[in-house]
This record gives C-alpha cells, structure tokens and sequence, in this order.
C-alpha cells in the first residue's frame, strides 16, 4: 500500500511555524522529518512517523505554492487562493526575507552579480547554511536590491512599501542594499570582528548625511536626474572633502586645534598624554580618509581606511583598542575634536565637516569595540 | 417577469503576462450571457487593467435569468492571430433574482482556466432590474428561494413545511459526443463546466415551479448532484424539502401563527385555490379506535375534543388513542404526497414525534441496456432483505431515471410503513457508477411527524397543546412508532428510561441529527465501519447481478460492525448514519459514519461476549478469555473517554448533562406517577444482555482484531459527523474548515478480502489520524460534520475525500454555558412563544452591564437586523470589508460559533474541471490536486464576498473525481461545490449595530404589525 496522493487543504491556510522554519533553512522533507523527530515531537503528539512525513510534505508544498507570491508580498496579500490572517502573513514574508548573520557578512558590499552566486556553494560549506538557503537569502537580496535600484525617495521606506517588512527588516535591507551598491569592502581580515549590525548602523549614519537623498530636500538641487537618491554617496560632497585637508596642512590651524582640544579635555581624559602626543597623528587619519573618498576604489576601501589608517600612533582604530582607551574617552576626544573646528576661525568649512564629522564619528563609536 | 441584466467591468489585476516579448498584456473582456455578446476595449500593455467599461445591458426573459449563468471572458489581443484566452468567470445570477437576498454582486473574481487554474483577478459588477409581470403561465420561479442547509435557516421560520420536491435533467455529455475528438481539452472542459451550470440553473428551476405549485416559496435541505454516466450522458438530479418560511423579522412576527390568509397571499407568488382553507383532512374518531388506515379522506369532525381527558391514562399500551390520532392525522396529511420524505435533519421542536430506525434502498441498473436487477434492503434495527422483479425499460430519457429513483423512493416509503412511521426524514439520495453499473441508493430516517407544520395551518391549538403535553421532552422521539405486538423486526423493547411510559428499542439508528432537546448522557463520537469485498471483473449484466449478490452481504456486515463498534463504545444510539457502497472495476466498498451516543431514554447497551466456537483446547481458550478481557477493557476505557456515567435510575435526571428545569420536573412527575412500573423496568433490564460474537474462523478472529485497532482521538479531541457534538456546546469562535484526499494504490499481488479490508482500515485511520496531528494547535477542539466520501477510480486506486471542520470550544465553560446553549440552538426554528420569553433572558446575560439600551430593545433590533433594507445593509457588512481581502468563512454547519447569521444572500453552487499536461511540472497529482482544491476555495470565497456575504454554511463538496495518467504526464480532475452564502455577525458585535440602528427596530416592529392567529 503506498500513498499515491496525500494532501490537505484548510479554508485557512495552516502554517507551522517549526516546519516553515526548517524548509526556509533549506532542508529537504526527509531531513526536516528526521529533526523534527528528534524535536520530540512524536512524544509529544503521540503521531506516528508517517503521519509526520504527510505533514511535512503538505507542508512544504503549501509554501512551495506560497513561494511565488513572497517574491512579491504585496502579492500575498491581495491574492485570493490562500486565506491567511495578517499577521500570519506578516510572519511568512518576515522569515522569508530574514538572513543569517554568517551569510550576510560573507557577501556584504559584494556585487550580487552571477559570479557572487557561483560562490555561494563556498559559502555553504564555510558557513554551515544549506546552498538552497544561501540561494534563496541572495536572490532576496538581490530581488531587493533590483526593485529599489531606479527608485527615488528614501531606500528603506521604499523597501518596506514594496516588501511590506517590519521596519527593522527594511533597515536591514536597506543597508545591504547600499553595501552592494557602493561595494564597500567588509571581507577583510581585519574587517572580521565587526558584525552586520556595525556595517548597517554605518551603512544608516552614511545614508543619512552623506547620499543626494540626504540633501535632496534641500531648494538647490528640486529636480536633478539624479535617481538613486539613497543609494548612491553625494559625489559632489566627496569632492568637497578634499577642502578639509587645510586643517591638517595648515601648521597653524592644526596647532591652534590641538591646543583647544587639549585645553578643553584636560583632566577629563584617562589618556590624556597619549592623545596629546599622538593628536597630530589622530588628525591627519580623520581628514585624510576624508580626502581620499574622491576616489571611487578608496570609497569601497572605508571601512579597512578607518580600522588600518586613521591614526592613532601608527593606527586608529585597532591602536586605541590595544592601548585600551575606554570607549568613554574615545567619545570625549572625538565629540571635542569636531565641536572645537568650529572655534578655528581660518576653517571656512564648517558645514562640510559636520556633514562629514557627525557621520565619521558616530562610525568610528559604533566600530571601536572588539 | 423579464427583467434586465446589467454588467460593469471594472478592472484586472495580476494578469499573467501574454505577450513574452513586453512582459505585458493587452488585456480585454467580452461579457456573453445567453447569446448576446459585448466586449470592452483592449487595455494595452498592463497587467493590471482599468477598463471601467459602460453598463453592458442584457434585457432576458427571467427563465433565461434563471438558467444561465453569466459569463465573463478575458482575453489578450493579437493583431496578427487569434486572441488568446487568458481566462473565464462564471457568475450564477440567481442570488440577484429574490428580493431578499443579494440586490448587487461587486467584487474580485478569480480568472479561472481550466488548463492552467486561476490567472489574475478581475473586478465585476452585476445588477439586475426585474420588472413585475403577473404571468400565469410562466416557466420561471423566480422568487423561490434556496438553501443548502438541512434545517430551517437561522433567520427565518417554517409556516409550513410541504414536503419533497425532486427533479432530474439528463443530457449527452459533452466529453462524449464526436466534436469531441477534435477540440481542444479546454473547449471541451468549458463546454461541460457551461452545460452543467445551465443544467443546474434549469433543474433549479423546474423544482422552483414545484414549489410554488405546492404554494411554498423556499427550498430547505437542497441538494443536487451530477451523474457522470460516460457514453450515456450527464444526469443532473436534485432534491429538497419544500416549505413556506417567513422571515424573523421583529417581535410581532413571533407570536402568531401567521397562518391568515393575507399573510399567506404576500408569501406565496400564486394566489390560493380555494380549496386551501378546508383541505384538512382527518379521519373521523371511530376509524382512528381501529387503528386501520384510510385510504379516503374525510372532512373534519374536529376529533380532538372527543380525546381530552383521555390521555394520561393511555400510559403504557401502545400509545393510546391518542397516538392513533396523531398517526391518523399525520398520515393524512403525508398520504396527499407521492413521497412523505424530508431532507431535513434537525427540526423545529415538536416536529418531530417518533423515530422508527432507518430505512434504505438501493438498486443496481446498467446504463446502456436497462434489464437488471433491483435490490433494496431496510438498515437499521430491521435486516430484512429482499430482491425486487427484473425491471425492464426501453429508453434513455429523464423518464427512466425518474422511473428508477421513483421505484427506489416507493420502497423507502414502503419501508417506512413497516416501522409504523408515515413520514421518512433526513433523507438523501446517491450514487456510484463504474462504467456502465450504477448503484443507486436512497437513506432516510421513518419517522412520525406532527402534523402541525405540514398542513395548512388548519390544526386547531388545542390540538397542538395536547401534543405538546403527551411528549415528554428528550425522549418522546425515541418511543416507538410500531405496533409493539406487531413488530416488523425483533428486537428488545423497554419501557422508556426517561418517562417510564412508553417503550423504547435497546439501539436506535438514525440519519438525522441529534434533536436539541434530547437527553443525553456523557459526550458522542465517530464511529465508522469499513468493509471491502472482491468482486470478479464481469460485464454488463452479469456484472450487474455479481453485485446485487453481494449487496446484501455488505449491508448486513457493515452493519454488524456498526453495532460492535457502537457497543464497544458503550452507546446506545446511532445520529446522522450514512452508509456509502463505492462499485468500482473489481470491487465494492462500504464505508458507514455515524455520530454514537448515549440517549439517556435508551436502556445501557450490553456487553460484547466472545464465544469460540471449538471448546479443544487450552490454548484457545486462554486466546478467547484474553480477547474477552481486552474488548471489556475498552468498553470500561471508552466509558471513561466519553464520561458515560448512566445515573442510577433514581438519579438519572442528576447525571443527565441537559437539566432543563422545566422537563425536570415533568420527569419528577412522570416518575412519581409510575413507580410500580420501575420494577418492570429493572426486570426487563435485567433480561436484555449481552451482545454475543462467534470466533468460528479467521474471519471473524479479524472482525475482533478491527474492532480493537480503532484508536480513540488524543485527549482534547472529539469528532462528530453531525452539526453538534452531543456534549459539547461551549464552542469559542475558532473554525477551520477543511479538505483532505489520500489516494493509495493496492499491491495487487495479495489481493484477498482480509488484506484489502486493512488497508481500507488503515487508510481511513491514518487519514484521522494526520488530520488530529495536523489540527493539534486547536485542542481542545472538535471536529464536526466529518464526511468521509470513497470512490474508486481505477483498479488499484482507493480514494478517500474527508471535509470537516474543527471547532475549539472552551473546556471549563462546559457547565455554565449549557442551558444558553440549549437556548440558542431552539432559535434555529422558533416558532414556540414560551421561547420568545427565553431569548430575552439569554441576551441579557450576554449584554453588558454599560448597554445603553435595555435588553428588551437589543432583541427586537437583532431580529430587525435580517431585513437588511437600503442602508442598513451595509452597515452589517462584514466589518472586514476594508481590508484589502476580506475573510470569508466557510463551514460544512448551519451555523458559525460565537455568530448570528443575519441574512442568507443565496445558494453556492459551482462546478469545475482542472486538467493538466504537465504534472509532473506542477509537483504531481499531490501538487496538482492541492492547488486546485485551494483554487476552488478562492473562488467560492470570492463569490461570496461579492455577493456581500462574509462566510458559507452547509458547505458541501458534492464530488471530487481525480483521474490521472501519470505517463502521459496528465491528470484531470472534476469538482462539485455547494453552499449558502450568509452575513453573520459576531454576537459581542450585535449590540454594537444595535445601537446604531435604534430606528430600525420602530420601523419593522411597524411593519410587521398584522397580527394574525
């Protein structure tokens, strides 16, 4: 006797949370009965085996059915064929688009191009996720990226009209949207100890302050051609920064800085003399990152610029952290550093380096940790 | 009364794309109904269309309104070949034909093709303009409306209930005929999915003018289905219980009889003959003291004077004169009928007097060369059986089926005068065919009735008074209807164990539901027997007579395991049995469901004995004694599960789980007035005994193995086939409605009846099983209406369709919320004044306390509320109109849980064929089915949301037939839908609207004003 046919069809559209788990995670209906199995779910239910590999099948073949219409949600909730609550709905198109932390971070700022899909078998078997979820978190990535891309207006908003994602998914999205766009590097070694979360507080902050969106309210550019508003960094601001130079060219600027600088954290700082032997040093990495975002291959390298270059010593990032400056007074430092350039009265870029410093430094917090 | 049908197109949406080289479609629409024809623009280059089309006007004869169905096709244009269709939407217009249900369908239509399922969605609206037009002679029955439901709709009563209605259309099968070999799968599939929908609309139709000839003005417990004969046609048959219903509209409705004339005049489309207002017919007092029936009708001699005072003392003997009056009048009233059959299964209390058991027929004819043999057989507590004449007849026309359902009908009836009973209710018929055998079978339930619903009104209320005093609540319909010297079939009878008057059987079969004032101890369940037998491949009329052979065989065993099985649950009565025979190629299946319970009128059912036949040796005894010992086992275990805890006869009324008051103390005063009688009772308790099962050979060592594999449903399940589930009544507002289909294919090399029987089993158990697992997040839940359907579909092929719904209740409410309960589901058809006191009682513990209004006015607004005039209808629609979908519930019930259903906007009923060329592509017959199933949920839901309705009741799936041809990569599949579409509201929702709409309430209470006895 075998089962020929063997389905089930609810006027409601019957989800199992466990099971839609386990199929998103990319394991085929053999594996997802066995882990379910040992779950214990058959103590539990008093079921038999094979009334778990039915409902494991029909199961897997109502979100197979469903898969289509999650490449589109918006389609989800209009389609009439399955009757789903809302916040059923809600939770299908949430975990669909959900990502693992490993996966994101190995293809973070890579192009979500062909040949990144060549490798995600690589990336499988470094990260321990299935291929078929790999494959499935990068062509959401990439059906992401693809419908915003020509869009205008604000990079997460958009997502979340098309998408219907909570607001934290579509921030999320956002900022994998504007890694891929801009390439940033992430996949250095020395990049290795931040986490997503790091890259797409960033990836906000930058989104924020330094894209054509970010000024695009402003009267003086209403109805550029410009498209990709949040995706793409104000190339014109990037331009701008090689202004900033001055501050660290200019002996007497520099000096008159450091001097305020010092004069203001003094007695404040438990590392005081460090800073105030290395400040000229810690200058020059903060403007000089600026000044080589003209280029677009120095754009991508910002985030290895700001952990190798910005000077601390030799170093920023990475010196302060073995030197073990507390976060604390990394704050101090850095919020006095930025606030004292508005006293230098020779520095006729105030605006300028706001726009670049608020961004800069709330990177630099977020990044200094281990 | 022509009328005029007007048809907008609004708009498309999720098109698929037509054109590969755009991505896009250059979408149009043609709107066809009968044969005129209009077509919109063509909407370039969108999938997501606005056409916004003019009115289209199609001005009809109302017969063409009623019989064919709008039909809307969308279409991509091409310049240079022919268009292609994308899709089509079938619209049954009939809802817009009854002033009171729907006056507008508007919503979302799925595009539905039968090769590649629904593509898109397109927006409709269709109004129709009737004009009036006093046509004697007309063909058309608009006006009469229909429903699915087996009771008297929630929002309306019986004035009278006039009795069967039947009608059959037969016509050749498109598949069939010769055009055939040379059209495509979809024009083929189209033209069949149009022709039954235009065979539903004629057959509906047809029994529409049989209703109003009979003067009623609705349909209860409609049913229709399809024969798919192959070669020989395309049966469409249907049959319902006429009625005359009047709307609840405001308390003043209530209260009268509302049998006056003028009340009358405005039901009925017809005006009276005059022959309505003494057509009564009684049979004169000194006929009735014999007993004997008549076959003459007499005038009244008003009879019901002669017997006051006579009653209590007929206690005991056969019911007394009274009860011979009863019959009298009854069957009188019934004898102006061809067929006294019902197809209702709840009634409107005091409808239903006495039950007899159940009675069945069933039939084998060939469908090309009609000359074969008929069986018929009575189920029940009777196992007679006997074969009828060969029966020959010469043609192919409507007029054979009907001969052959009129002679299955006729044996019915005769049956159910065997049992005493002149009524038969709960009735249904069906069918199985298997190439050119079909099985034609017909099941009710012989009953007494009261003949106060079915006559015109004339009854006297005395009359009524006496019935109603004679009955003692909760037991009076387990009373015997037959002669008790003179009994059709053996059986124990005792003196009934609620009133101690009157005898009752030892089991009681019905096909009905529970009635709502039984009495009944502990909870129900399911019980199924199953049974496979082998059968040579044979043709034509040998095949014909291989069949009818073992008909009989099959009735008497799968009988013997309803009773088994019943015992072994420690039950005493059987609700809403159905027994299905499936003929396929080369065998015949049984399967029978039914509802077991313990009717507390019912004596306690014996136990199960095992008896071995050959005493030899040790070893086989101590076999026996273990199997003995087990089956007491889990007759003790069952007790427990089911909280089977029969009072002691002196405290029966404590343990009984439905303490209504006031047939407490009818049940304190019969018991007091009889207590000599108590210890006839014991004695013949005493008497009655155990059940005893012969182990003579394997076969029957197998019959006790099945009995014991049945597993009992995990704790927190119960599962019923009836609307309630005896025990249960705190139901919270959970539903879920479903469909399940497992085909397996037999190894044919062990093909033996014992093998084939456990899979059989097996399948059926496994089925509940996953169904149990599946639904395990609503525990504790129950799953009611369960409707197991089996066909056969190819050698080795079972296929088995189960449609129920699960339904949570609250498990510690269970005490509280009985007597609401038992409240709420007398509503269903109140007609009895003390119930208008209840209800306003109910409502007020319902309310809260904050209610602005007094509770009084909050009842008279939630009857108002069915009226559903202007603009008040679109204030009870459904409060998710505005979601962007809205949710629409569907369920196999009468009724929602937690939810009053305000209006019944018309009767669902749809056809569809899905066929595939490339299953395996659309993840094979499972894939394949389990899309088009849910499809054709999305498009009854659709149908119902633009009707304006919020969910479906007395759903039904009709037919299933899956065929597959897996190396031809190819699979087709047929279904048959039906339904009522209703508005319901939440009942913590009514006084939200009540309090909006307090004008309303002045304005029905107006209105229904004529007050007439």
């Amino acid at each position: 006797m075998t089962s020929e046919l063997d389905i089930f069809v609810g006027n409601t559209t019957l989800i199992d949370e466990e099971v839609y788990r386990l199929w998103l995670d990319g394991y085929s209906v053999s594996d997802a009965v066995a882990l379910r199995v040992r779950a214990g779910i058959l103590e539990q239910t008093g079921a038999t085996a094979a009334v778990l590999q039915s409902d494991t099948m029909d199961h897997y073949r109502t979100f197979h059915m469903l898969e289509r219409l999650l490449h589109a949600p918006p389609k989800l909730l209009h389609q009439l064929v399955f009757q789903i609550p809302p916040s059923r709905q809600a939770l299908l198109i949430e975990r669909y688009y959900a990502f693992d932390e490993a996966f994101v971070r190995e293809v973070l700022g890579k192009k979500l191009s062909k040949g990144t899909k060549k490798d995600l078998d690589d990336i499988s078997a470094k990260t321990g996720i299935t291929l078929k979820s790999c494959r499935r978190q990068f062509d959401n990535f990439k059906r992401v990226f693809k419908v915003v891309e020509e869009m205008r207006g604000s990079l997460a908003d958009n997502i979340q009209q098309h998408f219907l994602f909570s607001d934290r998914l579509a921030r999320d999205y956002a900022a994998i949207v504007f890694f891929a766009n801009n390439r940033f590097e992430t996949a250095k070694k020395k990049l290795q100890y931040l986490s997503f979360g790091d890259f797409a507080f960033c990836a906000e902050l930058m989104i924020q302050n330094w894209t054509l969106g970010a000024v695009g309210e402003a009267p003086s550019k209403p109805d550029s051609q410009v498209d990709d508003m949040d995706m793409d960094l104000d190339k014109e601001f990037l331009q701008d920064l090689k202004e900033l130079k001055v501050l660290v060219a200019d002996k007497d600027l520099l000096d008159l800085h450091k001097s305020l600088v010092c004069t203001a954290l003094r007695g404040k700082l438990g590392v005081f003399s460090e800073m105030e032997a290395n400040f000229k040093n810690l200058s020059r990495g903060l403007v000089n990152v600026a000044a080589k975002l003209t280029h677009n291959k120095d754009v991508r390298d910002l985030f290895v610029d700001l952990v190798e270059k910005v000077h601390l010593g030799p170093q920023f990032v990475e010196p302060c952290r073995s030197d073990h400056w507390p976060l604390g007074d990394v704050r101090l430092f850095l919020n006095q550093y930025s606030v004292t350039v508005h006293s230098l009265d020779g520095f006729r870029h105030q605006a300028l380096w706001d726009r670049y410093m608020d961004t800069l430094r709330g990177c630099l917090l977020r990044l200094y940790h281990d | 009364m022509p009328g005029k049908l007007k048809v907008k197109i609004v708009a498309g949406r999720h098109l698929p794309v037509m054109d590969r080289a755009s991505d896009l479609t250059d979408a149009f629409v043609e709107v066809k109904f009968g044969n005129t024809t209009f077509k919109t623009d063509v909407y370039l280059k969108s999938l997501n269309p606005q056409w916004n089309s003019e009115w289209f006007k199609f001005e009809v004869d109302d017969e063409d309104l009623q019989d064919e169905p709008l039909q809307i096709t969308v279409l991509d244009h091409d310049t240079y070949s022919a268009n292609d269709a994308i899709g089509k939407v079938y619209i049954d217009i009939d809802p817009l034909l009854y002033s009171e249900a729907a006056t507008v369908i508007s919503g979302w239509f799925p595009i539905y093709d039968t090769i590649h399922g629904i593509r898109g969605e397109i927006n409709v609206v269709v109004k129709v303009d009737l004009f009036n037009d006093l046509n004697r002679f007309r063909q058309s029955s608009c006006g009469v409306k229909f429903f699915c439901t087996t009771s008297i709709p929630k929002c309306y009563r019986a004035v009278i209930i006039h009795g069967f209605v039947e009608e059959l259309v037969v016509n050749e099968d498109p598949e069939y005929q010769w055009i055939d070999r040379i059209r495509t799968p979809r024009a083929s599939n189209e033209a069949r999915q149009r022709l039954i929908s235009l065979m539903s609309g004629e057959l509906q139709r047809k029994i529409g003018l049989k209703v109003l000839e009979m003067r009623g003005n609705a349909v209860v417990g409609y049913l229709q289905c399809f024969d798919l004969e192959g070669e020989s046609g395309l049966v469409v048959r249907a049959i319902g219980t006429a009625c005359t219903l009047d709307k609840l509209s405001s308390p003043a409705a209530f209260l009268p009889a509302c049998n006056s004339p003028s009340k009358e005049m405005k039901e009925s489309p017809l005006a009276h003959p005059p022959s309505h207002g003494c057509r009564s017919t009684h049979n004169s007092p000194i006929h009735t003291a014999t007993g004997s029936r008549l076959t003459q009708n007499f005038s009244v001699s008003v009879p019901t004077l002669i017997y006051t005072g006579m009653g209590s003392g007929s206690a005991g003997k056969e019911g007394g004169p009274f009860k011979a009056l009863l019959r009298q009048q009854t069957q009188s009233a019934l004898e102006q009928r061809e067929f006294p059959f019902f197809t209702l299964t709840a009634f409107p209390p005091g409808f239903l007097v006495h039950v007899g058991g159940v009675v069945s027929a069933r039939s084998v004819k060939l469908l090309d060369r009609i000359h074969n043999p008929a069986f018929v057989g009575i189920m029940g507590n009777t196992r007679s059986y006997k074969l009828l004449d060969w029966n020959s007849f010469n043609s192919d026309e409507p007029e054979t089926r009907d001969a052959w359902w009129a002679e299955i009908r006729q044996e019915i009836k005769s049956h159910a005068k065997a049992l005493g009973c002149h009524a038969v209710v709960g009735y249904s018929e069906s069918t199985s065919i298997c190439e050119e055998v079909c099985i034609l079978s017909a099941s009710g339930t012989a009953a007494v009735l009261n003949p106060r619903f079915l006559q015109d009104g004339t009854v006297e209320g005395c009359l009524e008074q006496r019935i109603e005093e004679n009955l003692p609540a909760g037991c009076g319909f387990c009373h015997i209807p037959y002669d008790e010297l003179n009994m059709p079939f053996p059986a124990h009878l005792t003196y009934c164990y609620n009133c101690r008057k009157q005898k009752v059987p030892d089991v009681l079969f019905t096909t009905i539901d529970l009635p709502t004032d039984a009495t009944v101890v502990g909870k129900g369940c399911l019980i199924q027997a199953r049974l496979c037998r082998l059968k040579k491949k044979a043709q034509a009329e040998a095949n014909a007579t291989a069949i009818s052979n073992l008909l009989p065989f099959m009735e008497y065993e799968v009988h013997t395991q309803l009773m088994n099985k019943l015992k072994l649950k420690g039950m005493n009565a059987l609700f809403g049995l159905r027994i299905q025979i499936t003929v396929g190629e080369n065998m015949l299946m049984g399967l029978a469901s039914a509802t077991a319970v313990y009717l507390a009128a019912l004596p306690m059912p014996g136990g199960i004995q095992i008896a071995g036949k050959t005493p030899s040796d040790g070893s086989y005894e101590q076999h026996i004694s273990h199997m003995q010992k087990k089956i007491s086992d889990t007759i003790a275990k069952n007790k427990e599960l089911y909280e089977i805890n029969p009072p002691e006869i002196s405290e029966e009324i404590i343990g009984s789980p439905i303490p209504e008051p006031k047939q407490r103390s009818r049940l304190l005063r019969s018991q007091s007035e009889s207590s000599d009688e108590v210890t006839e009772l014991d004695l013949s308790h005493g008497k009655k005994d155990a059940f005893v099962l012969e182990i003579d050979d394997t076969d029957a060592m197998e019959d006790v193995h099945s009995l014991l594999t049945d597993v009992p449903p995990p704790s927190g399940f119960y599962s019923c086939n009836t609307e309630i589930m005896p025990g249960i009544n705190n139901w919270t507002s959970e539903i879920q409605m479903f469909t399940s289909v497992r085909v397996i294919r037999l190894s044919s090399l062990n093909l033996t009846n014992q093998a084939l029987n456990k899979n059989f089993n097996d399948l059926c158990e496994n089925l509940l099983k996953s169904l149990y697992f599946k639904l395990r997040s609503m525990i504790p839940c129950c799953l009611c209406h369960v409707n197991f359907t089996v066909s056969l579909p190819e050698d080795e092929l079972i296929q088995v369709t189960v449609t129920a719904v699960a339904i949570t209740f609250d498990k510690n409410q269970a005490l509280q919320t009985t007597k609401t309960h038992i409240e709420k589901s007398l509503q269903r058809a109140s007609t009895d004044n003390e119930e208008l006191l209840q209800f306003p009682l109910e409502l007020c513990s319902d309310s809260l306390p904050s209610h602005p209004f007094p509770p009084a006015k909050a009842v008279t607004v939630e009857k108002a509320s069915p009226m559903g005039e202007g603009n008040f209808r679109n204030r009870s629609a459904p409060p998710c109109a505005n979601s962007t979908v809205g949710v629409v519930k569907m369920t196999p019930l009468s009724f929602i849980p937690g939810a009053k259903i305000t209006k019944y906007l018309g009767i669902i009923n749809m056809f569809f064929i899905r066929e595939t060329t490339s299953l395996r592509e659309e993840g094979g017959v499972s894939g394949f089915l389990h899309a088009f199933i849910a499809e054709v949920f999305a498009m009854v839901r659709a149908h119902v949301a633009a009707l304006g309705g919020n969910a479906v009741v007395s759903y039904i799936m009709k037919q299933c037939v899956f065929m597959e041809n897996p190396n031809k990569n190819q699979a087709q599949c047929l279904i048959n839908v039906s339904g009522d579409a209703v508005i319901f509201v939440r009942e913590s929702e009514l006084e939200v609207i009540s309090t909006q709409q307090p004008t309303a309430n002045c304005q029905q209470s107006c209105a229904g004003g004529e007050v007439t006895t």
